[in-house]
């Protein structure tokens, strides 16, 4: 069998670059394994059955999330050194609370955890698997959808607000001002003298009778 | 080799989750390392949900894999707002240097 081959692949993948995320000296090495990271566990999703959720993955956090990390680190102007600080000073009490969270996480797998007595199953292979989520999603959880949706516009309106910045002196165009500008205010009716003609004008109407 | 059970993934998962828990403990000058160990853990809690869906034949836990993904994505974006304003008022993102609300 081939499949088992590529789960050990794809989780040893997925392990070490998440490690590699949190030992890495450069920020941007950890971001290029964090995507790395991703990529794998994507590849886990499609041993599993889950090919919609993979291709999520690979859409939303490799080509949206992961990029936006890759540009803030490059724009944000980081001392490397000064990061390191404090490495080795937390690396005891971070390696304790991994172990213990480690050790906890397994002692659940001694548990039993045989799906044989679970009744309700619904996956089936008539149909495809995005097929079946759009058939819940859009039904079951529509609520959930909307407000899945809703937290995206907020999260949107919250990081324009965030980061807009108004700087002083800078010309701006204001469209509502220039679109409720009204005619009395902005022409302005001159009367001219008219006894007191142009002298250039003089000149030509000279000229004119010259020529008739 | 044999074959590959649910407790295969759920314990690629539990490492991945640890790792995320240590990087915060680990990267204490680095916000941005810190919010790359929060996607971390969402990723391994995504790894649990799908795992268990496809184990126990429910494709609930890939629907609840999907908000989580939305959810993560929001906060990343937020996250990484906030660090690019406290960055520009401050100059620094280091953890440590966030106390200005401390009484």
């Amino acid at each position: 069998m081939i499949a088992p081959l590529f789960f050990y692949l794809f989780a040893f993948m997925t392990v070490v670059s998440g490690l590699m995320v949190i030992l890495a000296r450069n920020p941007v090495h950890s971001v290029l394994f964090l995507i790395l990271s991703f990529f794998n566990s994507a590849g886990l999703f499609v041993l599993l059955g889950a090919e919609f959720l993979a291709m999520l993955l690979v859409v939303v956090y490799v080509g949206a999330v992961a990029v936006l990390f890759l540009f803030v680190v490059m724009m944000l102007d980081i001392n490397i050194d000064e990061m390191r600080q404090g490495f080795r000073q937390h690396l005891p009490l971070g390696l304790v609370v991994g172990l213990i969270l480690i050790v906890e996480l397994l002692m659940i797998f001694t548990q039993d955890l045989s799906t044989d007595n679970v009744l309700a199953t619904n996956l089936s292979n008539d149909i495809s698997n995005t097929a079946m989520i759009g058939q819940v999603l859009y039904t079951e959880y529509l609520l959930n959808f909307q407000v899945a949706g809703l937290i995206l516009l907020v999260a949107m309106i919250g990081a324009i607000t965030l980061t807009m910045r108004h700087r002083e002196g800078v010309k701006r165009q204001n469209i509502s001002e220039q679109n409720s500008r009204t005619r009395d205010e902005t022409v302005q009716i001159v009367s001219v003298d008219s006894h007191v003609a142009p002298k250039v004008l003089d000149d030509s109407r000279a000229a004119n009778k010259r020529l008739q | 080799m044999g074959d590959i059970s649910l407790i295969h993934y759920l314990m690629v998962a539990a490492i991945l989750f640890t790792f995320g828990a240590v990087g915060i403990f680990l990267n204490r000058k680095n916000v941005i390392i810190i919010l790359m160990c929060i996607e971390l853990m969402l990723l391994a809690v995504n790894i649990n949900l799908a795992a268990f869906s496809s184990f126990h034949g429910h494709i609930t836990g890939q629907i609840f894999a999907m908000f989580i993904l939305t959810v993560a994505a929001a906060e990343a974006a937020i996250g990484l707002a906030i660090l690019v304003v406290y960055f520009r008022n401050r100059g620094s993102i280091a953890v440590e240097d966030i106390n200005m609300m401390k009484g």
